[in-house]
């Protein structure tokens, strides 16, 4: 199988390829849809209104819901009075949360849903709501994170609680039974095992040291499709439309709160606009949901308004991270120590990853990683969950080392890290970004400084193994890919298209993806960068195993051997007899039945994975590169250009690829100069929780981006793919923040870096 | 610098439906959409957005932040391009309203339309019936505009997924079409 990188040190390695699995394909270059930038699948669908998202699912008789939720941090609610509501013309139910005793749940965030009524339109519903009336018994609350770390803090959590991190979090294991106060933890290793050395001695061995407190904010995902649902539940089967990252999970969580088998359950997500990390679980919404539906015998249409999404639905936890490293006068790393506290609110997940522990080699490591509970809404997963908080500290550290040991940070970087896709990334990096530009830093003259800083990152290749695609052959024409996986705007069904045309030798149009859809085989959930890797390798085995059904048939006929057969450009030749020749149309209408159907599933990476359960070997490298420019009067930071050099094994569409990095890079500029969510202490309340107050990137912010994508052969499955979303996300932010330094010669170790802070880091204000 | 006309809100005169009195019950309106006449019962707190969403299946537009401020909801109110749910149906009575579903005849596609699908404009695609609404709008006044009159145009266009860059380079290889 091919091994290596293109143009750089391309060669071969030998794998066993499991019996039902095809040869290994060649690269990219060498393969005709693979590696090309084929147009989204489901483009057309979006560009002309038809995509029907979960929002826009309208079905006969359907009611819309309405959640009603806490206005206060922290009570016992004593009583409910809902007869106003009922009053209303056109409200069918109202449905609220009690616990497995019947007593109201206890409320520990503003914005907790209490309840919800089902109306016949969505502005009934939404005055229903606002006329349920709540009785409270008050309870002392804390939001701030480090006011919740003292002794004498009012407790989130008073009874014994399970709480879990998010479905989606894969950064780092979060175990509640250690609580303290408000306190969990510390959690002081990762699947990359725990502490390593000896960290006293390798600080006493430094020449040079580095130590410093990080702070990262609180910041909201706000998909553009907020959490939602329309479920409509008939007897002995529940339909549920959902804007999900997992049909499946959605699934079991629906069966398991119902206690209904999974086969009742049928979950569709054809378009989800958006989830970034937060629409793994059924979460409230899915059972309220259902439950309205019981109710009143009619489908139930329950999306969350953006106030909701910004408060209820999930959150990137902030960090409080030190960070203390060491290093010898040649550079050389005698020890890393990390601290971190962050909150995930009433959940844990505040992590900061395992960026530190794997990125550079070190002797000497400990992290110590502490969840606290805050009176706030949930964490939930982000791209790249904790990795990203993680690199903001760790990337500024080995930068400011750079400048103490007097090497370039680039420079410094090349001698310190020993994976080889990043030192590829760092010098393309470098010449496209123009890198020799850079001035010492602080030395730019006039009143708009520019600044151009660089950070790498790292993501572990995570496979879901209970990844399974099914290929169907149509009698007369079709070709059919299906799969439980969904497309959550990342290209899921074009890739599929792509790996399943290119192994049967058809074109990319012919193929039909039917994917979102429980009915079919179980896909994974789209988080952790998994998807790509986990179900490109089934599909192309199923088209695989369906190919050698259809060739065996056609051999019969062309008076061939099926082994001599092979499939290109629509058409099935006999490679030691061309003349025995027929079209793949006349294939699919010959068919002695009218389907032929394989399924596959996802086997372990051919050369075994680091944890059986699908942790693989290596990890994805990035590097990116920032410029920008600060004005030092106002304190405004633009950013001019960001280069970005990422790998992701075999990419399968360069086009996608390079969408997901321009995204990921977005997404990482928001979060280091504009994005935060703003917390009123004194009441509970999110003063934010809107588009137009919590400033995200519109097209005045975006700089010009250019990508570099180096295909990385490693033999590692049928299609040697991986994916690109959390990858893309980790570095910027602290791209940025190096940029910041090199601009006006003082670092800022809190995002986001807006104008006051720059400001106050001059000494202006 | 051509700007975007009218986004934030209308500049309609008030009363729009002949001084006759409305609501609070719904009651039957005409809009015209996508040039054909429509009849519909709404409320007088109906929003255009949610009329045309909820009452005529014409999804496509979408409502992100109800409030004015991401423009995923643009459809074109007498050809200018106007938030939706910051409009209640019975103020677009009389008006020509065109939405994404109107863009496209039965045959081809909008170039603008076509030049997002061969940029891969979309992602999730939830934005990108506002984004298609407002680049065409800028196209139609401004044919050839430079890259900073595009980004000027799409500044009240959120994405939360990205497609920003690849949604200005269509919008410029649309204009070259056209």
């Amino acid at each position: 199988m091919p091994f290596g990188v293109p143009g750089h040190n391309l060669g071969e390695v030998e794998r066993e390829i499991p019996a039902n699995e095809p040869p290994a394909w060649p690269i990219n270059e060498k393969l005709k849809h693979v590696g090309r930038p084929v147009r989204r699948y489901d483009a057309l669908a979006k560009v002309t209104g038809k995509a029907k998202f979960t929002a826009d699912v309208q079905l006969p008789g359907m009611l819309y819901a309405k959640f009603f939720n806490a206005t206060t941090p922290s009570a016992k609610i004593l009583s409910i009075d809902t007869s106003k509501a009922e009053a209303l013309e056109g409200v069918y139910a109202i449905h609220i949360l009690k616990d497995d005793q019947g007593n109201y749940s206890e409320v520990k965030y503003v914005g907790q849903p209490i309840g919800a009524v089902a109306a016949v339109s969505l502005e009934v519903a939404e005055e229903a709501a606002s006329k349920v009336s709540i009785e409270y018994q008050y309870e002392k609350f804390v939001i701030d994170a480090e006011e919740a770390l003292k002794p004498e803090s009012p407790i989130v959590h008073r009874a014994k609680v399970e709480v879990k991190a998010d479905g989606g979090d894969v950064g780092v294991v979060h175990d509640a039974a250690t609580t303290k106060g408000n306190v969990v933890g510390p959690t002081t290793g990762s699947f990359y095992g725990g502490p390593r050395g000896d960290i006293e001695a390798g600080f006493k061995s430094a020449n040079v040291i580095v130590e410093h407190t990080y702070r990262t904010q609180v910041q909201t995902h706000v998909p553009l499709e907020t959490h939602g649902v329309v479920v409509d539940w008939k007897p002995g089967s529940m339909t549920v439309y959902a804007s999900t990252q997992s049909t499946v999970s959605f699934r079991d969580e629906l069966s398991e709160y119902f206690e209904i088998p999974k086969s009742e359950v049928r979950v569709i997500s054809e378009y989800t606009g958006g989830g970034f990390g937060a629409k793994h679980s059924a979460g409230i919404y899915g059972p309220m949901a259902a439950l309205l539906s019981k109710k009143t015998g009619r489908p139930v249409w329950l999306m969350h308004d953006r106030k909701e999404e910004h408060v209820s639905q999930g959150n990137r936890p902030n960090s409080i991270q030190y960070l203390k490293i060491g290093a010898k006068k040649n550079g050389e790393l005698t020890a890393i120590q990390q601290k971190s506290h962050g909150t995930a609110g009433v959940s844990l997940g505040a992590g900061v990853g395992n960026i530190a522990q794997v990125m550079y080699e070190c002797p000497n490591f400990t992290t110590e990683q502490y969840d606290v509970y805050t009176n706030g809404g949930p964490g939930a997963a982000w791209r790249a969950p904790g990795n990203v908080q993680g690199a903001f500290a760790l990337e500024q550290a080995i930068d400011e080392l750079a400048h103490k040991l007097g090497m370039d940070p680039l420079a410094y970087r090349d001698l310190i890290d020993k994976s080889e896709i990043r030192k590829i990334e760092r010098k393309q990096g470098a010449e496209k970004f123009g890198w020799s530009r850079r001035t010492a830093p602080g030395t730019g003259k006039g009143a708009i400084k520019k600044g151009f800083g660089v950070a790498q990152a790292s993501w572990p290749r995570f496979v879901t193994l209970d990844s399974s695609a099914e290929v169907r052959l149509l009698q007369g024409g079709g070709v059919e890919i299906r799969s439980s996986v969904q497309d959550i705007g990342t290209g899921t069904k074009t890739v599929l298209a792509q790996v399943v045309a290119e192994e049967l030798g058809i074109e990319v149009e012919q193929v039909t993806v039917l994917i979102g859809d429980t009915y079919f085989p179980v896909g994974p959930a789209s988080g952790g960068s998994v998807v790509t890797g986990s179900i490109t390798p089934p599909a192309r085995n199923a088209a695989y195993k369906a190919k050698l059904e259809l060739l065996e048939q056609v051999a019969i006929k062309l008076k061939s051997k099926a082994e001599n057969l092979e499939i290109r450009d629509s058409k099935i030749i006999d490679k030691t007899d061309p003349a025995k020749a027929m079209n793949f149309k006349e294939a699919l209408t010959g068919m002695r039945t009218s389907q032929i159907i394989a399924v596959a599933s996802r086997s372990d990476d051919y050369g075994g994975f680091e944890q059986p359960w699908g942790l693989a070997y290596g990890h994805l490298g990035s590097v990116q590169f920032a410029e920008i420019s600060v004005d030092t009067e106002t304190g405004f930071i633009k950013v001019d250009k960001i280069v970005a050099a990422h790998s992701c094994g075999r990419p399968i569409n360069i086009a996608q690829v390079q969408s997901q990095i321009n995204g990921g890079i977005i997404q990482g500029i928001s979060y280091a100069l504009y994005e935060y969510r703003s917390m009123d202490k004194a009441t509970g309340f999110m003063m934010n929780a809107n588009v137009d107050q919590y400033k995200m990137p519109y097209s005045m912010e975006i700089p010009e981006i250019e990508t570099i994508v180096i295909e990385d052969y490693a033999g590692r499955s049928s299609t040697d793919a991986y994916g690109i979303g959390e990858p893309a996300n980790i570095a910027t932010a602290v791209a940025v923040a190096n940029a910041v330094y090199n601009a006006i010669g003082v670092r800022i170790y809190e995002l986001p870096i807006t104008p006051d802070k720059v400001l106050k880091a001059l000494k202006k204000i | 610098m051509a700007l975007q006309a009218g986004v934030l809100g209308a500049d309609f005169k008030e009363a729009t439906l002949e001084e006759k009195s409305f609501g609070p019950d719904a009651a039957t309106i005409r809009l015209n959409v996508n040039g054909k006449n429509q009849s519909l019962s709404v409320e007088p707190r109906t929003t255009l957005a949610a009329a045309l969403r909820d009452h005529l299946k014409l999804t496509g537009t979408k409502v992100v932040c109800d409030r004015g401020a991401c423009s995923a909801c643009t459809v074109w109110v007498d050809g200018k391009p106007m938030n939706s749910c910051l409009m209640l149906a019975v103020e677009a009575v009389g008006k020509k309203i065109t939405t994404i579903e109107g863009l496209a005849t039965e045959s081809s596609l909008h170039p603008v339309q076509q030049a997002f699908i061969d940029h891969d404009a979309s992602q999730c695609g939830f934005c990108t019936p506002g984004m298609i609404m407002t680049a065409t709008h800028l196209l139609q006044n401004n044919p050839k505009p430079s890259l900073d009159e595009v980004k000027i145009a799409l500044r009240g266009n959120l994405c939360r997924c990205g497609t920003q860059p690849n949604v200005f380079k269509a919008t410029l290889a649309a204009a070259e079409k056209m």
